[in-house]
């Protein structure tokens, strides 16, 4: 009964944001959730502007991680159901968006609106990935899941090399990106227009994903979690909800794989490694799982982490070959390291903590 | 003709391994209901050890005996120190905590000894004898089925005629009723953790000179196939997992033979998911009830 139960203690489970009365004014949830996003997207702009080019790419990329993550935390926190195959779905879309973008640049094609148009291909393909994943995880359970979406993880990889004609080999593909439009200033900073680019794709999917947790889908999601048996008692459909689950999550990890090619402006299989799936995994489990604040913290650690360590490890005077070695692994081991202390000491990651540390003040105020 | 007998010696010979590794993840199934994600981990470690003991004495078999007993304290370390401390209500928290390990150890494999492969040497030779001009066995072959035989041997004399595999077998079982009988069920715990590993160690040994070489991802595949075996011949059943390390391996050789080594991931995949969606519980599984 208890085998599709999340990492969250089922027991003594705090009031969930959602079970709070919510304030008259802002009683419809589209409403307020396209209020919070067109707040962030503000904040967006006005950053953008704030910080260094580099600063920007980095903030991108915490955009583009946060939509795989969002859509892992939903799967995984929501939903029950563990994939660690999720690196490979990023994959997916990421190689559509280069075959795309390489399409319509050998027929001579531009324009401001190809680059939708690969991105939603890209959502389309991985959405089919994810249909045919997911229709064989509906069928499993706990480790046995975990095994299947582990091979697809390191298999999907593997296929680049295979066939190597279509997708480059271990080389991979590049993807060409056009130039921020001219109507923005000839010295727009490229970067300042990633980061715009990515924020706008990213905020969409947030916005839709959070309606849909607060939906009647999202309701399904979380009964599925807990207890099977009951669900299917209150006459909801296990199987095509699991695979709805997973199909939502694999969009949007296509959609994060995407972004990350338009960001990187090329592919390879080794950035679409097992250790991304881990890396993935580990962020929405740290963030704090079924939450999408949490995604968002996962996703920042996923960026600052090995950024903090590079400036650490700078610090000290390290002959070039130790200083390599513990630049590429320092981060997994610490990222590792936390993964097992948050699961035992803290399961619901830090936006629990935090939420926690918000109800004792709001406690003590009152 | 001559091709075939090859591969099928061949594939008996890597699926040895697996055997052997597959048995090790239903050791832990049995004892803790845990899927250990990390043996692949795991076993690396251990096979660096014995790297650096071989290459600092210069004597194999010393390494060779070293990877064993590394592997059996590993084992245990990870019960004591991290798996008895995850809460187990739900599945996925060990598995979790598992992959945590994964990177982990890795990592720190990488920061020790770097991300490149290191030359595994094997004790006999790889080149095959030949028997009537076909090319049969390596003495390396037969050692390998050598080692697996003693090990799966021994393993069924402990479990069913030894005190202690009663008392393992036992706390697996029915965990309350053994403590009230005096049987150390954390103990036993560790103890089937301890074996597990040294087996996984013992089996990466042996499959280590058959691949690139030593690597800190060097049993990422290898981990997934002995899965597949394990799952093959259903979590739950160790003469399964010996017949699904077999089938793999023989699977995996004609597949690399016939249609090329790059396909040997996929066609894990497929048999995986054949399996699963087929025959989840195994080939060897018992007829279950079904759940409501």
């Amino acid at each position: 009964m208890s085998a599709t139960r999340a990492a969250l203690p089922p027991k003594r489970r705090p009031v969930e944001a959602d079970d709070r009365p919510v304030d008259r004014r802002f009683h419809s949830t589209l409403l307020r959730h396209l209020a919070v996003v067109l707040a962030a997207g503000l904040l967006l702009v006005a950053v953008s502007y704030a910080i260094e080019p580099f600063r920007n790419f980095q903030l991108a990329t915490v955009a583009a991680y946060l939509c795989a993550t969002a859509g892992l935390t939903v799967l995984t926190g929501l939903n029950g159901q563990l994939s660690l195959g999720h690196g490979a779905l990023m994959a997916t879309g990421a190689y559509t968006v280069a075959l795309c973008q390489n399409a319509f640049a050998d027929r001579g094609m531009s324009g401001g609106w190809l680059l939708p148009l690969s991105l939603g291909a890209a959502i389309v393909s991985t959405v089919a990935v994810g249909a045919v994943v997911g229709v064989a995880a509906a069928r499993l359970r706990g480790p046995y899941l975990a095994g299947v979406t582990l091979a697809v993880a390191i298999v999907v990889p593997a296929l680049a090399v295979t066939f190597d004609g279509v997708f480059n080999g271990e080389q991979g593909l590049s993807v060409p990106v056009e130039p921020p439009p001219l109507s923005l200033g000839p010295y727009f900073p490229y970067e300042r227009w990633q980061l715009w680019l990515t924020g706008a794709a990213t905020l969409l999917a947030l916005l839709l994903l959070a309606n849909l947790i607060r939906s009647r889908y999202g309701r399904s999601f979380r009964a599925v979690r807990d207890d099977e048996v009951a669900a299917r008692l209150a006459g909801i459909h296990v199987a095509r909800t699991q695979v709805l689950a997973f199909v939502v999550s694999a969009a949007t990890a296509g959609l994060g794989g995407a972004l990350l090619a338009v960001l990187a402006q090329s592919v390879s299989p080794g950035a679409f490694s097992l250790t991304l799936s881990l890396f993935l995994l580990m962020a929405v489990v740290i963030g704090g799982l079924g939450r999408l604040t949490g995604a968002l913290w996962g996703a920042v650690l996923l960026v600052a982490l090995p950024d903090l360590t590079h400036s650490v490890t700078e610090l000290f005077t390290l002959s070039p070959a130790v200083a390599q070695r513990l630049e590429g692994n320092l981060p997994l081991a610490i990222f590792g390291l936390t993964l097992i202390v948050v699961m035992i000491a803290a399961p619901g990651g830090i936006q629990g903590l935090l939420s926690r540390l918000g109800r004792r003040l709001r406690a003590r105020r009152s | 003709m001559d091709r075939f007998v090859f591969l099928t010696v061949d594939g008996l010979s890597r699926g040895a391994v697996y055997a052997a590794f597959a048995l090790a993840l239903v050791l832990i199934w049995r004892a803790a209901r845990v899927v250990n994600f990390a043996q692949g981990a795991m076993a690396v470690a251990a096979a660096y050890v014995a790297y650096t003991v071989s290459t600092t004495t210069g004597s194999y078999w010393l390494g060779f005996v070293v990877a064993i007993v590394a592997g059996l304290l590993l084992g245990a370390l990870v019960d004591r120190v991290v798996m008895r401390h995850v809460d187990h209500a739900s599945p996925l928290n060990p598995v979790i905590v598992a992959l945590g390990l994964v990177l982990l150890i890795q990592a720190v494999l990488g920061m020790v000894y770097g991300n490149e492969f290191r030359p595994a040497e094997a004790p006999f030779s790889r080149s095959a004898l030949t028997v009537g001009g076909v090319a049969v066995l390596s003495p390396y072959d037969l050692f390998v089925f050598a080692t697996i035989g003693v090990v799966v041997s021994g393993l069924a004399w402990l479990f069913a005629r030894t005190p202690v595999g009663l008392r393992m077998r036992a706390a697996a079982f029915a965990p309350e009723v053994s403590r009230l009988l005096g049987v150390n069920v954390g103990g036993m715990l560790t103890l089937g953790w301890a074996l597990a590993s040294g087996v996984g160690a013992l089996a990466a040994m042996l499959v280590m000179p058959t691949e690139l070489g030593l690597h800190p991802h060097a049993m990422d595949l290898v981990f997934v196939s002995a899965f597949t075996a394990a799952v093959v011949g259903g979590l739950d059943s160790p003469p399964g997992a010996v017949v699904g390390g077999l089938v793999v391996g023989l699977l995996l050789s004609y597949v690399s033979g016939y249609a090329g080594s790059d396909l040997t991931p996929l066609a894990v995949l497929v048999l995986l998911l054949a399996v699963l969606l087929v025959r989840p519980g195994g080939l060897f599984a018992p007829v279950a009830a079904r759940r409501v």
